[in-house]
């Protein structure tokens, strides 16, 4: 299990493992569960409240599935940690924040320095998520 | 056209930062290939055959002639003096080494160029109509649309890893000059009988191993919902589109097995979620972008009138020039498809000259179109015979637009690592083979792919050519009756394959069938359409 | 026999594997045997060479002859442009590679 590398919270992490979707549905008393690509966030739709952490799993850091399913539990209003493991690399971090991850535990640790040059890399968006960063369009316009 | 301010124009800076760290953590040996090269693909960098490519996005195909004089001075500076102009209004170079490409990409920059998402897993270049802003038959623009796709389409956070490459085409006309409905997504904006303007959603067209021609999913979006319309398609894609198997990868695939209907059904759905959301650019940045295509200022009271006493002008005038919406104007062609040329490829001294007579004759705007040729879109007719001589004194004034001489030829396995086969030299020798007969044929859009991937448009073609690789050695199938039109159709195979030589000799005998048996006013298409596959297998292998 | 051919990392430029070192000249290909998979993982994370494979060639009087066309026009240049190839002046080149 890898660290949490990068975490944009201030509370305290979760200390329960995450579960899996299917095991989750039997639990009444888990906080955290873990979403595999093949999964659908929506599941998790009616249990936003009792959800501390959500894990996306990126096996492998081309299947991009993870980042629909981020936006999707953030645009759902969901406020817990969603944190990004597995082939977490330093080039998709950026995107990743975007469409909501706030914590970030890669398979192997990135470098801080690259992953902070990652972060801060473009001051402004094209399109609107719930990171609340404005975008390009809104600014033209106000 | 559009003019970055400076939100786009840092965009582009910061890409190319971004792109020079990656390569230095490359050479450094930071990051594996397997690691580089998605990042080096989403800057449109490939490797191939020879060396590194670099295909650099057109956005919509238009360009200005100061864009149009960098693109000519990277082929001299950083290539080998020459770039190949592609069926999707992008350009390539194909002597590219690494260690140049952020430095390329900044000098593209200088001039609101760039690579972005021209490879990679990613929305490509949206494509549309060569004669935008010039053709009568136009409801709108179209262009306007396709750079708020642009917009809303670069650095996308959530469909940068998609199941694969995905494109799209946008047109403003029934006449499908953007091969509109053979893309993941082609729109065309349309109005209704309210004289609302909206977006028809065509999802699930393509080419490649399984070509489909797009069904349409939603005839009327509101204009104002059509960017979320958008994301809704792109995020059924990108949540349930197969990963499994990189064949089976495209949106066309997901269409096709989960059906139109509940395609569609899903699509809309995520839909009504997403207007929820808010994620629209405002009509506000629509009229912003619109006012940079308003039409140039044209001249009025000019004459129709031309001087055809010239016969070689009066055939390029007949062949290459459309007709304007702006009296005594018109859209000139400029074949990159001289007899037994390489197609689409031109030197940097004529890019640059392309340019130049660009800025003095078309308001300083150039196209490029999806069958490899360039636009001067607003040429007054009394300057068109003087455009026309120079034009013919550099290798770029060839009379054949849409004959059998216009050939679409991917690169091929002279220069593609995919290719089975090669490409260019079958549309050579056929150029030369018919060149004389080219103007007694008339319209017959040939098209060439190197192999099943289809860059060439094979499919598509009245006439298409797929090279495959029979046991080793290069070997050609036929097709006939493809069409990309508002009736778009896809080729059928005529029967076993041909060598180099004897796939040219079967085009002849094809071309000369059709001759043989044309009835009034019929082109290639109409008669094999009339007469159907039989009579010409017959011919061809007879 | 079995050679080796990959891309130079800093300049795509397609390269041979002579024995010691990678060559921008398929004549001077040697035959790896089974060190194939040895050499393309040290040379790659060495970052000598870059996408590297191998491939069948055979001996014959004119050389080394890689057994696929791509690999023969990789080895020679695009048979489109002559001027652009490794022999610009060889009027016979082209046949070589088909």
């Amino acid at each position: 299990m890898a660290e949490v590398q990068f975490r944009f919270r201030s509370d305290e992490p979760v200390a329960d493992p995450a579960v899996t979707v299917d095991s989750f549905g039997e639990q009444s008393n888990a906080s955290a569960v873990r979403l595999e690509p093949g999964d659908d966030a929506r599941d998790l739709l009616p249990h936003l409240d009792r959800l501390q952490l959500i894990e996306v799993n990126f096996p492998v850091f081309g299947d991009g599935r993870g980042y629909s399913a981020a936006r999707i539990l953030r645009e759902a209003g969901y406020d817990g940690e969603l944190r990004a493991v597995g082939e977490v690399l330093v080039d998709q971090i950026a995107f990743m924040r975007r469409c909501g991850f706030d914590a970030f535990a890669p398979e192997v640790p990135l470098d801080p320095a690259d992953a902070e040059a990652a972060f801060a890399r473009y001051d402004h968006v094209y399109q609107p998520t719930t990171d609340g960063r404005a975008p390009i369009w809104n600014l033209r316009h106000g | 056209m559009y003019k970055y301010d400076t939100y786009d124009q840092a965009m582009v800076d910061a890409r190319v930062e971004e792109f020079r760290d990656q390569v230095r953590r490359r050479l450094e040996g930071h990051i594996t290939e397997d690691q580089f090269k998605p990042l080096r693909l989403m800057n449109g960098l490939y490797l191939q055959l020879h060396a590194y490519m670099l295909r650099v996005a057109i956005p919509y195909g238009t360009l200005s002639s100061a864009q149009m004089r960098m693109l000519g001075d990277i082929a001299d500076k950083y290539d080998r003096g020459y770039g190949h102009f592609t069926t999707r209004q992008n350009i390539q170079y194909n002597w590219i080494k690494l260690e140049d490409a952020p430095d390329i990409l900044a000098d593209l920059a200088s001039v609101e160029m760039h690579a972005i998402q021209t490879s990679g897993n990613c929305i490509r270049n949206t494509t549309s109509d060569q004669y935008a802003g010039a053709a009568a038959d136009e409801v709108v623009d179209p262009r306007p649309y396709a750079e708020l796709i642009r917009q809303w389409s670069t650095f996308h956070p959530e469909f940068s890893f998609l199941p694969r490459k995905f494109k799209m085409a946008v047109i403003a006309s029934d006449i499908d000059r953007a091969a509109m409905k053979l893309h993941d997504i082609g729109i065309q904006i349309v109005r209704n009988a309210a004289g609302e303007i909206g977006a028809a959603f065509y999802v699930g067209g393509g080419m490649g191993r399984t070509p489909m021609i797009a069904p349409c999913i939603n005839p009327f979006v509101p204009i104002d919902q059509f960017i979320t319309y958008s994301e809704a398609c792109l995020r059924v894609y990108n949540r349930h589109g197969r990963r499994d198997n990189k064949y089976k990868a495209r949106i066309k695939i997901l269409v096709h097995e989960l059906g139109k209907d509940e395609y569609t059904r899903q699509v809309e759905e995520e839909f009504a979620h997403l207007l929820t959301q808010n994620i629209e650019p405002p009509l506000a940045e629509l009229e912003r972008i619109k006012a940079m295509f308003a039409d140039p200022p044209f001249e009025t009271g000019l004459s129709d009138e031309l001087d055809r006493s010239d016969p070689d002008f009066a055939l390029w005038l007949d062949n290459n020039c459309l007709a304007h919406k702006q009296p005594g104007y018109i859209a000139a062609t400029i074949s990159l498809k001289p007899v037994g040329g390489i197609p689409g490829d031109a030197t940097g001294e004529q890019i640059r000259l392309m340019g130049d007579l660009a800025k003095q004759y078309s308001f300083d705007e150039l196209r490029v179109t999806h069958a490899q040729n360039i636009v001067l879109p607003h040429v007054k007719k009394a300057d068109l015979y003087a455009l026309w001589q120079v034009l013919d004194a550099n290798g770029l004034g060839t009379a054949n637009l849409d004959l059998v001489g216009d050939i679409i030829a991917c690169p091929g396995l002279d220069y593609c690592s995919l290719a089975n086969a090669r490409s260019i030299p079958v549309a050579q020798k056929i150029s030369q083979r018919l060149a004389g007969q080219a103007q007694q044929i008339g319209e017959l859009k040939l098209k060439i792919s190197g192999c099943i991937n289809a860059c060439g448009h094979h499919h598509a073609g009245h006439i298409g050519i797929l090279g495959v690789d029979k046991k080793g050695v290069e070997n050609y199938q036929l097709l006939l009756g493809g069409c990309e039109g508002a009736d778009t159709s896809l080729g059928q195979i005529t029967g076993p394959g041909f060598d180099e030589d004897g796939i040219v000799d079967a085009v002849e005998k094809a071309t000369s069938f059709y001759l043989s048996q044309r009835q009034d006013g019929e082109r290639f298409l109409d008669t094999y359409r009339r007469i159907g596959m039989p009579a010409f297998k017959e011919a061809i292998y007879g | 026999m079995k050679i080796l051919t990959g891309n130079d990392l800093k300049t795509g430029a397609v390269t041979w594997w002579d024995g010691v070192q990678w060559s921008l000249h398929v004549e001077d290909a040697v035959d790896v045997g089974e060190h194939a998979d040895t050499i393309l993982a040290r040379e790659q994370a060495a970052r000598r060479v870059n996408a590297a494979y191998a491939i069948d060639a055979i001996k014959d009087e004119a050389g080394v002859r890689p057994a696929h066309i791509k690999d023969r026009i990789r080895a020679l240049g695009p048979t489109v442009r002559p001027d652009l190839t490794l022999k610009p002046a060889d009027p016979a080149a082209g046949d070589w590679v088909i």
